[in-house]
C-alpha cells in the first residue's frame, strides 16, 4: 500500500476534525549527518521524520479556545488519533487569552508538489576530501575534531479557512576543530550552507593550520577591558540573544531590556549613535526563510491563531533606534504596536561599513582578536548582561598583525549595550553563530571593533 | 525483571501493541544479510505534554509525541546508524539497509575500527520508573485549573505584577533488541513545575523574579497533588521572598565564603563535575561541541579534584532519578560506582565503544551503562548519570554550616549558569542570596554571582552537610552532541561551606 502523501495527511487531519476550526501542519524531514574526533569518524546518521500537527479551535472570535497534538504519523490512522487529541485538549480549555480570527486564504501554487529530499550523498564530494584531510592532519601533527549535518525540511500548512501553504528549508552547517597534538592550542572554522556545494574540507584544514601557526607564539594577559574585534560568528552569538529576548510581551510588562524603567516599551529610544540596521527578512539572499507564520503552541511570543500569517522584512533596529520587537496579533493588541511576529534569520548592517575584518583588525594597534563565544548565558535580564567564554582562538593584534595567541577569558557583556559602544564595523557577510547555529543557522553580521570589551577573568582552558 | 527497581506499574498497553518486535525482526534479519559485527533496533515512542500559565490564564498546551525506531550496525568496524517513522517491515528492512549503506560511506573515514565492551544478555526484560499517576492520564482542564489557581492567588499578593507557571510532562517508552539476545523493553515517567513571579521596584523602575526551587523528579502527577512536595509553603513564601530582593542592598563585589543550598549547588556538580567527568569529552569526542575536559584519562586516581571531604558517585538507579533505568541504550544493565572519593578522581562515565577501548582499565572493562539517546532518530551516545555528591554521614545541619561562617554568602535556587569548554572556569548566580554576619543570617542581598576554577572551588569545600540536608536536584535540559540530544539528569547533594570564594557584582559587570 501506497503511503498517504503530506498533502493528504493534511486534509485528512482538516475533513476529519470535529471543531469548530482546524489547523493541520506537516514537516516532512530528512537528514544526514557526519561527525568526527581524533581524525576519524565517530558517529554518523541518515534520518527521516513526518511530524503532524493539529490544531483544534473550538468557539468562535475572541472566545475561542485551542487545543494542540503533535506527534511522530505517517497514516491517516495516526493523524486520527492527533485530530482526537487535540479537539479533546480545545474542549478542556478556557478561552485562549491570544484568540483571533484563523488567517485566511487559498492554496499556494506549489501547495501540490512533493517534499524536498536530502541523503547521505550530499557529502559524496565532501567526505573523501575529509578522509583526505585526516591524513594529512595526521602526518602534519594536528588533531581534527567536526561535524556536518544537512537537513531539508518542508513544511505544509492547511487550514480550514483554506489556506494550503508549502515551504521547503534546506539547512546546512559545518564546523571543524583543529588541535596541536599536545593539544595546547585550539582553532576553528564553520558555516553555514544550502547544499554542501560550497564546502571544502581542504580548505577548511588549511585554515585550520594557519590559526594554529598563529598560536605558536603564546601570550598571557590578564582579565580587563580590552580593544576587541569580534568576527561576525561571535558578532551573531551575542546578537541571536538579543533577538531572542526582543519579545513584546515581556518587555511590555516590564521583564526586559527592551523595557520602559516604570513600564512601557523602549520602541523608538536609540540603543546606537551609528546607523545601525538590525532586521529579518524572508526573501534574504542566501538566508532564505519560512515566509509565513508557523508554530505548534501559544507562548509569550507566538500565538497558534496566527498560524499562516504572512512574514515580511522586519526592521528590530532601524537607523540605531530600537523599532520593533516580536509581536503576535495578541501581543500587538497589548502593546499598541504593528504585528511583527518572529522570522527564523537574522542580520546586522551598519550603514557604509564595507571594510573587511582584517581591515578593521589592520587599524587595531593593540588589542584582540576572537575567534568565537561559547556558553553564553543571560545574567541579568534588566541589561541583557551575558556571560560566556571565548573559544577556540584569542589572538594578540599588535600595530594591526596578529601576533600570538592569548588564552581564554570569560567575559560579561550586554549586545544591547556594545551596539552602543563599539567603535567600527565590518560588511555584513553570512556568519554562522558557533553556540546557536545548529538551531539558528540563517544569520548575516558583520565583525565589530569594541574598545573596552569586558573580560572578566582568565579561563585555563585552551 | 528490573535490577532493584519497583515495577509496580506495567509497561503501557498501547505501547506494547505497537509492531515493534515484528519491526525488529525484519531489520536485524536484514542487517544479518552484510555480515555486521553488530546490530541493534531501538524503538521508542516519547510523549510530552507542555502547560504554560501567566496570571492566572491558560497560555499555551501542547502535546507531542516522538514515535519510530532506528538501526545501528558495525560493518566492517564502522558504524551505521538510520531511523525512520513508517511502521511497516519494508520499511524497517529499507532502513537496516541505510544503516549499512551509511557504514559503508563511513568506513573510508574510520580509522579506528568500533567494538563494544562485553555485557551479559538479558532475555526479553522489562522495568517501569516509580510513579503513581501516570501525567499524560490527568485531564488537561485539571492540570490547567491547578496552574491558573497557583498564579492567580501570586497575582493577588502584594509585590507581584506578574506570574507563570510552566509544567513538562514526559512518559517514555523503549524497546531495545540486539544481534547478541538482550531484548529490554521499558517505561519512564517524569516531570517538572516551575512557578515564577515577578515584581517591579517603583522607586527605580528595577525589576527582579523569584522561582520555585522544587526540583524536576521521575515522578507522577503525584508530585504536584501529594505529599511528593509542600506546594502551599513554597508558594506562599514567594511574594514575600520577592518583595525582600527588590528592596535587598547590592553585593560589594569580594571573596566570600559561601554557604550553598542544594537547590544550587546540584547545577554547579552538573556542571563541573558531572560533564567534566563524562570519558567521551575527556577522550575528544565533543572537542567540537560540548567541549572536552581538565579531567584527562592520565590523571585518574592521581587528580586532586576537591577537598578530601568530596565523595561523588555516578548511577543510574537512585528512586525518582530523572537519570535512572533499567537497562542503557546499548543492553548494559545500569549500576553504582565512585566517581571522586576522598577528593581524587577514580571513575569515569562510559558506553560500550568507551569501556572496549580503556582495554578493561574502567569498570572492569565494562560498559557502566550510560548510552542513551533522546529519540529514536538519534544515536545512542554517552550521557550523563545522577552524578551526586555525598553527605556527611552525622553530618552538620544548614544552620551549623551558616554558624560557622563570620562573613559570607548563603545562596538559594538557581538560575543564570556558564562554564569553558574544559569545565575549568565558571559563573553562577541564584535565586536568593542571605549575607551571613557572624554566624547569622542577615538578609538578602542581590546582583551576586559566583566565580571560580573548578578544582580551586571544590578544593575550597571544608564541609558537607549530612543526610539530613540532602536534596535531589536536576535538570530536563542537559544539551550535548551533534545533532543536538537533550536529557534529564537528576544530581543529589547536601548543603555545603566553601571559603574564600571570589563573588562578583552583575550590576558592576554590566558598567553600571
Amino acid at each position: 500500500m501506497t503511503a498517504p502523501t503530506a498533502q493528504e495527511l493534511v486534509e485528512h487531519a482538516l475533513k476529519t476534525s470535529r471543531a469548530d476550526a482546524s489547523v493541520a501542519i506537516v514537516r516532512d524531514s530528512t537528514s544526514a549527518n557526519l561527525r568526527w574526533a581524533n581524525n576519524t569518524l565517530t558517529t554518523n546518521g541518515v534520518m527521516h521524520r513526518i511530524t503532524v500537527t493539529v490544531i483544534c479551535f473550538v468557539g468562535a472570535g475572541q472566545g475561542a479556545a485551542s487545543g494542540s497534538a503533535t506527534g511522530s504519523a505517517a497514516t491517516f490512522e495516526q493523524v486520527t488519533s492527533l485530530v482526537e487529541a487535540a479537539d479533546t485538549s480545545a474542549r478542556q480549555s478556557a478561552p485562549a487569552e491570544d484568540a483571533a480570527e484563523l488567517v485566511p486564504g487559498e492554496a499556494a501554487k506549489d501547495w501540490h508538489e512533493p517534499p524536498g529530499h536530502t541523503s547521505i550523498d550530499v557529502f559524496d564530494g565532501f567526505a573523501p576530501a575529509l578522509g583526505e584531510a585526516f591524513g594529512s592532519a595526521t602526518a602534519e601533527r594536528r588533531i581534527l575534531y567536526g561535524f556536518v549535518d544537512h537537513d531539508v525540511t518542508t513544511t505544509y500548512l492547511g487550514s480550514t479557512t483554506g489556506l494550503r501553504l508549502r515551504h521547503v528549508q534546506p539547512t546546512g552547517h559545518y564546523g571543524c576543530t583543529g588541535k596541536t597534538v599536545d593539544l595546547g592550542s585550539s582553532a576553528w572554522v564553520g558555516g553555514a550552507t544550502r547544499d554542501f556545494a560550497d564546502v571544502d574540507a581542504t580548505a577548511l584544514d588549511a585554515e585550520l593550520a594557519q590559526r594554529l601557526d598563529w598560536a605558536e607564539r603564546k601570550v598571557e594577559l590578564p582579565a580587563g577591558r580590552y580593544d576587541t574585534v569580534l568576527p561576525p560568528t561571535a558578532v551573531a552569538d551575542l546578537l541571536i540573544y538579543a533577538y531572542w529576548s526582543a519579545s513584546a510581551r515581556e518587555a511590555h510588562e516590564g521583564q526586559s531590556v527592551f523595557s520602559k524603567p516604570g513600564g512601557g516599551l523602549r520602541v523608538g529610544e536609540r540603543l546606537s549613535s551609528k546607523p545601525v540596521q538590525l532586521f529579518s527578512d524572508p526573501s534574504y539572499d542566501g538566508l532564505q526563510a519560512a515566509p509565513f507564520v508557523v508554530t505548534a503552541t501559544s507562548d509569550n511570543e507566538t500565538s497558534v491563531f496566527d498560524n499562516g500569517l504572512p512574514l515580511a522584512r522586519t526592521h528590530w533596529i532601524k537607523d540605531g533606534a530600537l523599532s520593533s520587537l516580536v509581536q503576535t496579533r495578541h501581543t500587538s493588541r497589548m502593546t499598541g504596536q504593528p504585528v511583527t511576529p518572529g522570522i527564523d534569520n537574522l542580520a546586522l548592517s551598519v550603514d557604509g561599513a564595507q571594510s573587511s575584518m582584517a581591515e578593521l583588525v589592520g587599524n587595531v594597534e593593540r588589542g584582540l582578536l576572537l575567534t568565537c563565544l561559547w556558553y553564553i548565558r543571560v545574567v541579568d535580564p534588566q541589561t541583557l548582561l551575558l556571560t560566556g567564554i571565548t573559544r577556540d582562538g584569542v589572538y594578540q593584534v599588535e600595530n594591526g598583525e596578529v601576533t600570538g595567541a592569548v588564552n581564554n577569558f570569560r567575559f560579561n557583556e550586554s549586545p544591547v549595550a556594545l551596539l552602543g559602544r563599539f567603535s567600527a564595523a565590518s560588511e555584513t557577510v553570512p556568519s554562522f553563530s558557533r553556540e546557536w547555529g545548529d538551531y539558528f543557522s540563517r544569520t548575516a553580521t558583520p565583525a565589530l571593533r569594541v574598545p573596552d570589551f569586558n573580560m572578566s577573568s582568565v579561563s585555563k582552558a585552551n | 525483571m528490573s535490577p532493584g527497581n519497583s515495577t509496580q506499574k506495567s509497561i503501557d498497553p498501547s505501547f506494547t501493541a505497537l509492531p515493534y518486535r515484528r519491526l525488529a525482526e525484519a531489520a536485524l534479519s536484514r542487517a544479518q544479510d552484510f555480515n555486521v559485527s553488530h546490530a541493534d533496533f531501538r524503538f521508542e515512542r516519547v510523549r510530552y505534554q507542555q502547560i504554560r500559565v501567566r496570571d492566572g490564564h491558560l497560555q499555551g498546551a501542547g502535546d507531542a509525541e516522538d514515535l519510530g525506531f532506528a538501526v545501528r550496525v558495525i560493518h566492517n568496524g564502522a558504524w551505521g546508524f538510520a531511523s525512520g517513522v513508517v511502521l511497516t517491515s519494508e520499511s524497517a528492512i529499507q532502513v537496516a539497509e541505510i544503516a549499512v549503506r551509511v557504514a559503508q560511506v563511513a568506513g573510508a573515514m574510520t580509522r579506528e575500527p568500533v567494538a563494544l565492551a562485553p555485557e551479559p544478555i538479558y532475555d526479553d526484560v522489562e522495568w517501569v520508573s516509580q510513579y503513581d499517576i501516570d501525567p499524560l492520564e490527568v485531564p488537561l482542564s485539571d492540570k490547567v485549573e491547578l496552574l491558573c489557581g497557583w498564579t492567580g492567588q501570586l497575582l493577588d499578593a502584594s509585590g507581584v505584577s506578574h506570574s507563570s507557571a510552566v509544567l513538562q510532562q514526559v512518559v517514555e517508552n523503549k524497546f531495545y533488541v540486539d544481534l547478541a539476545g538482550t531484548s529490554t523493553t521499558q517505561q519512564r515517567v517524569r516531570v517538572d513545575p516551575q512557578v515564577e513571579v515577578f515584581g517591579v521596584d517603583e522607586g527605580s523602575g528595577r525589576f527582579d523574579s523569584m522561582r520555585t526551587i522544587a526540583p524536576p523528579v521521575g515522578r507522577g502527577w503525584e508530585y504536584l497533588v501529594g505529599d511528593g512536595y509542600d506546594w502551599d509553603s513554597a508558594l506562599g513564601e514567594l511574594p514575600g521572598l520577592l518583595t525582600e530582593k527588590l528592596a535587598a542592598p547590592s553585593v560589594d563585589a569580594g571573596k566570600y565564603d559561601l554557604v550553598i543550598h542544594p537547590s544550587n549547588l546540584w547545577l554547579t556538580i552538573h556542571e563541573s563535575i558531572g560533564h567534566a567527568t563524562e570519558l567521551d569529552r575527556a577522550l575528544g569526542y565533543e572537542a567540537n561541541y560540548a567541549g572536552t575536559s581538565f579531567a584527562t584519562y592520565d590523571q585518574l586516581g592521581k587528580l586532586q579534584y576537591g577537598s578530601p571531604v568530596m565523595h561523588v558517585t555516578g548511577d543510574r538507579t537512585v528512586e525518582n532519578g530523572l537519570a535512572t533505568v533499567g537497562y542503557d541504550d546499548e543492553g548494559v544493565r545500569t549500576q553504582t560506582w565512585d566517581i571522586v572519593k576522598n577528593g581524587v578522581l577514580v571513575g569515569y562515565q562510559l558506553d560500550r565503544p568507551m569501556a572496549h577501548n580503556m582495554a578493561g582499565e574502567l569498570n572492569g572493562g565494562r560498559s557502566n551503562g550510560c548510552a542513551y539517546a533522546d529519540s529514536p532518530g538519534h544515536i545512542p551516545i554517552q550521557r550523563m548519570a545522577n552524578v551526586s555528591l555525598q553527605p556527611a554521614s552525622g553530618g552538620p545541619s544548614t544552620g551549623d554550616l551558616v554558624s560557622g561562617v563570620e562573613r559570607g554568602i548563603y545562596i538559594v535556587g538557581d538560575k543564570s549558569w556558564s562554564i569553558d569548554m574544559q569545565r575549568y572556569n565558571f559563573q553562577f548566580t541564584g535565586q536568593r542570596f542571605y549575607r551571613i554576619e557572624n554566624g547569622r543570617l542577615a538578609g538578602q542581598l542581590r546582583d551576586v554571582a559566583y566565580q571560580a576554577t573548578t578544582t580551586d572551588f571544590w578544593g575550597s569545600m571544608e564541609a558537607v552537610g549530612g543526610p539530613q540536608t540532602w536534596v535531589l536536584g536536576g535538570a530536563f535540559n542537559c544539551g550535548k552532541a551533534q545533532p543536538g540530544q537533550v536529557a534529564s539528569v537528576s544530581h543529589g547533594c547536601p548543603a555545603a561551606l566553601f571559603r574564600d570564594v571570589r563573588v562578583l557584582n552583575t550590576t558592576a559587570e554590566a558598567g553600571h
